[in-house]
């Protein structure tokens, strides 16, 4: 009787992961300890022990059961860049696996912080050619940032902890972990769970060297014609109020990259813009005239550099960036800056002198002012039959005031979206920028929900890229998601048909398009919507749809043949960017 | 080889300024290492001469030496990229001229040839070749030392009768390291390294499903 009680009495003392459970458990136990709250993932055989051994968790950790694993980890990634925190995703072997590996990819090139964890066949059968057993680490190894398979319960605390810490610290990036169902279910002596903050071969930080800071400052105050772009970095170093403190102590106009947008509010008077290939003019044919180029936190993207050898070559260029890799990779610097901007910024905006170029951002006004009539107008205020992209946004503009999150898939849509879109907080516009991966607006529009639970979250996606993934629509209805999907149906595959007429003597091969009943579809999966083709009920369709209870899918039949400009043509160097 | 050379002073908008280079590399011993060291070159299509991988001299560490052909600038990023890798602690690359470097080669020839022709057995010698087995039909002998050489050693034993041939990839120190072994020692000392953990289980059926 005495023992007895004293054994109950212990365990109300510890928590149940003092001793001996399963693996399973034991990573649940990680996640809660890593203050993990909502999973994206799909069961299967492999994974079962782990779901198992979820079902006593539902009351501390959230699970959403998306309709295909490419979903839940677009949904992971699009909770990752609202929260800022690692993205979780569940998925089983073989399939379940493989249909990840679009979304680390994505992740991967985008710098997203993602922990997979993906079920695998027991440990023996591997490399037997069992059931669902694929080779995912190997498949994986070139779209993860570190990857491992754990074959023995006892490596989950270590493992997991290790995985945490590469996918957030440094420059950020999917992690994948694969565990064997034997380690599922393998019971071990877990002995609590300690987080991991230093592994011996990752330096996530390189050591900032202050004489370059100096060279750069030095740059930067003989400058006359500085120009500043930016990049995901400050908004993955959480450094936007050190990076406004800069441009505002320096005077320097500064342009983004898509996925630096709104890491500074659009309406900033130092934010001229978006660079890159269908960036803003101004900003494209600046970069060929600036003296000292500042690159913070972005990569030189091609579709941000246009034509390498006719880029910028008459600037000097600073480049900050925190992944070493990244210096000299496709633009050589004239003063690189090692180390993570949030650093690094404060120090060279103490360095600089207090200046303005009202001259030189006359310059940039000037050239806003051609883009005006020869884009904006038409984009913004058409006078055309049919609606335009850009007008949709801009009433979505005037409705939110720029305070949604905008989540944009990929192709005509998405540069008019980033083009036109207002922005007063970080954090807000969430797309795929590196890899492109069409499918990726509704899936990452439901994760950037649950990441930014108290904002109002509008996907804008065209009526291809929505056909990739709409079966997430079941997702959105059985956890009620209250998400708002702008569909822009042009009936056209619209990048694709845009190219083709410009440089393919418009033969159309295989991009007209046909679409089933978006407005009925959603309806099916009780989803509110309706379709809108007229001027005059455009606003108050868009209102209708905001102020709904709920998800709600909003169909704009647009031109079908409208292009997107301005528009730097491949092979071409940004200073021979096109308006029409 | 040759014909890259012949290519690039026809086309002289090739990139010039290829040429050898030694990659050094230290690595935790993990499983899947090699697989990430190598996908780097495979994905920009480079081929890898040789490669050479195992223990350094401390446990729980690993060297590789990589032989690629290529330019300073693609190496440049070639290196970064690896080292980037989070289970990669340093890398380093070298042209020829800055490294001691050496390839073992073996030879296996029948004893009759060597028996009775005097030649061969002065050839051998010139080459500095050492018999490691000595057998009733075959010997098998070893040399070492640049490519050059075991090339030419090749050449000289064909006509009586070469039988088998192999070459290790390229060892290499670096000239101007000052110091690896007791840096790489303190590191270990400091920091131990993990164990590496390999699936025990393959052939432990019933034991995993009844664990």
């Amino acid at each position: 009787m005495e023992t007895l009680e004293i054994t109950k009495e212990e365990i109300k003392q510890e928590p149940k992961n003092a001793t001996n459970v399963t693996g399973s458990v034991a990573l649940l136990e990680i996640l809660l300890a890593e203050k993990v709250k909502t999973i994206f993932g799909y069961p299967g055989g492999a994974i079962m022990p782990i779901y198992d051994a979820l079902y006593d968790y539902r009351d501390k950790l959230e699970h959403i059961l998306v309709r295909h694993e490419q979903g839940s980890i677009h949904a992971a990634q699009g909770f990752a860049r609202t929260s800022g925190e690692v993205g979780i995703v569940f998925a089983t072997s073989g399939p379940g696996a493989t249909n990840l590996v679009t979304g680390l990819a994505d992740a991967m090139i985008d710098s997203t912080p993602l922990v997979c964890i993906t079920g695998q066949v027991f440990a023996h059968l591997l490399g037997t050619d069992a059931f669902q057993e694929t080779d995912v680490v190997n498949i994986t190894t070139p779209v993860t940032k570190w990857n491992y398979q754990i074959t023995d319960a006892t490596e989950i605390p270590s493992v997991l902890a290790k995985a945490f810490y590469i996918a957030r610290s440094g420059r950020p990036g999917p992690v994948l972990i694969d565990i064997t169902k034997n380690a599922q279910i393998q019971k071990f002596d877990f002995e609590g769970y300690v987080p991991c903050n230093h592994i011996r071969s990752y330096r996530p930080k390189p050591i900032v060297r202050p004489e370059y800071l100096e060279a750069a400052a030095k740059l930067i105050n003989e400058a006359k014609k500085p120009f500043v772009i930016f990049g995901q970095g400050v908004i993955l170093g959480e450094a936007e109020k050190e990076f406004k403190a800069f441009i505002e102590k320096s005077g320097i106009p500064a342009a983004w990259t898509i996925l630096g947008l709104s890491a500074l509010s659009t309406d900033h008077p130092l934010n001229v813009g978006m660079l890159g290939m269908h960036g803003n003019y101004g900003p494209n044919v600046l970069t060929n005239e600036c003296d000292v180029l500042i690159a913070v936190g972005m990569r030189f993207d091609d579709r941000v550099t246009g034509r390498l050898d006719k880029y910028a070559k008459q600037a000097k260029i600073i480049h900050l960036d925190i992944d070493p890799s990244e210096i000299d990779k496709n633009v050589k610097s004239t003063v690189p800056v090692w180390g993570d901007c949030k650093e690094t910024l404060p120090m060279l905006t103490k360095l600089v002198d207090k200046k303005t170029h009202p001259e030189w951002l006359a310059r940039f006004e000037d050239l806003k002012q051609k883009e005006t009539e020869t884009c904006f107008n038409k984009d913004l205020r058409p006078t055309s039959d049919t609606l335009s992209m850009g007008e949709v946004i801009n009433l979505l503009n005037e409705l939110t005031d720029g305070n949604a999150v905008i989540v944009s898939d990929v192709g005509q849509h998405q540069m008019v979206a980033c083009r036109y879109a207002k922005f007063n907080q970080t954090r807000s516009n969430v797309t795929s920028g590196g890899l492109g991966t069409m499918g990726f607006g509704l899936p990452a529009a439901i994760g950037a929900k649950f990441g930014a639970p108290d904002r109002d979250v509008v996907a804008i996606i065209g009526d291809g890229g929505f056909q990739m993934t709409l079966q997430e629509l079941g997702t959105i209805m059985q956890n009620d998601v209250n998400v708002k999907i702008i569909i822009l149906n042009n009936e056209f595959l619209g990048m694709v048909r845009q190219w083709q007429e410009l440089f393919n003597e418009r033969r159309y091969s295989f991009t007209d398009i046909q679409s089933p009943d978006f407005v009925a579809l959603a309806a099916s999966y009780r989803i509110a919507g309706q379709r809108v083709s007229e001027r005059d009920k455009l606003k108050d369709s868009l209102k209708q749809m905001l102020e709904h209870k709920g998800a709600y899918l909003l169909e704009v039949m647009v031109g079908k043949e409208h292009n997107v400009f301005p528009m730097v043509p491949q092979g071409c160097s940004v200073s021979e960017i096109r308006l029409s | 080889m040759s014909t890259q050379q012949i290519d690039t002073s026809i086309n002289s908008l090739l990139p010039t300024g290829k040429q050898e280079y030694t990659i050094t590399v230290y690595t935790e011993n993990q499983i899947g290492i090699l697989n990430r060291i190598s996908i780097i070159f495979s994905r920009r299509k480079i081929n890898i001469h040789n490669l050479n991988t195992s223990p350094s001299e401390v446990p729980g560490i690993h060297r590789f030496n990589i032989v690629i052909e290529e330019t300073d600038e693609v190496l440049k990023k070639l290196v970064r990229q690896i080292e980037k890798q989070v289970d990669v602690l340093k890398a380093y690359y070298n042209t020829n001229d800055e490294i001691i470097w050496q390839e073992m080669a073996l030879y296996k020839v029948p004893t009759d040839a060597i028996a009775e022709k005097a030649k061969v057995e002065r050839l051998l010698h010139q080459f500095g070749a050492r018999a490691v087995a000595i057998r009733k039909d075959y010997t098998v002998f070893e040399t070492t030392g640049h490519r050059e050489e075991t090339d030419k050693l090749i050449e000289a034993l064909e006509p009586y009768g070469l039988i088998e041939f192999v070459r290790s990839a390229r060892v290499a120190i670096i000239k101007d390291s000052s110091g690896f072994h007791s840096k790489v020692k303190e590191f270990e000392k400091r920091q131990p390294s993990e164990e590496v953990i390999e699936n025990e289980f393959l052939d432990k059926q019933e034991e995993v499903f009844t664990m």
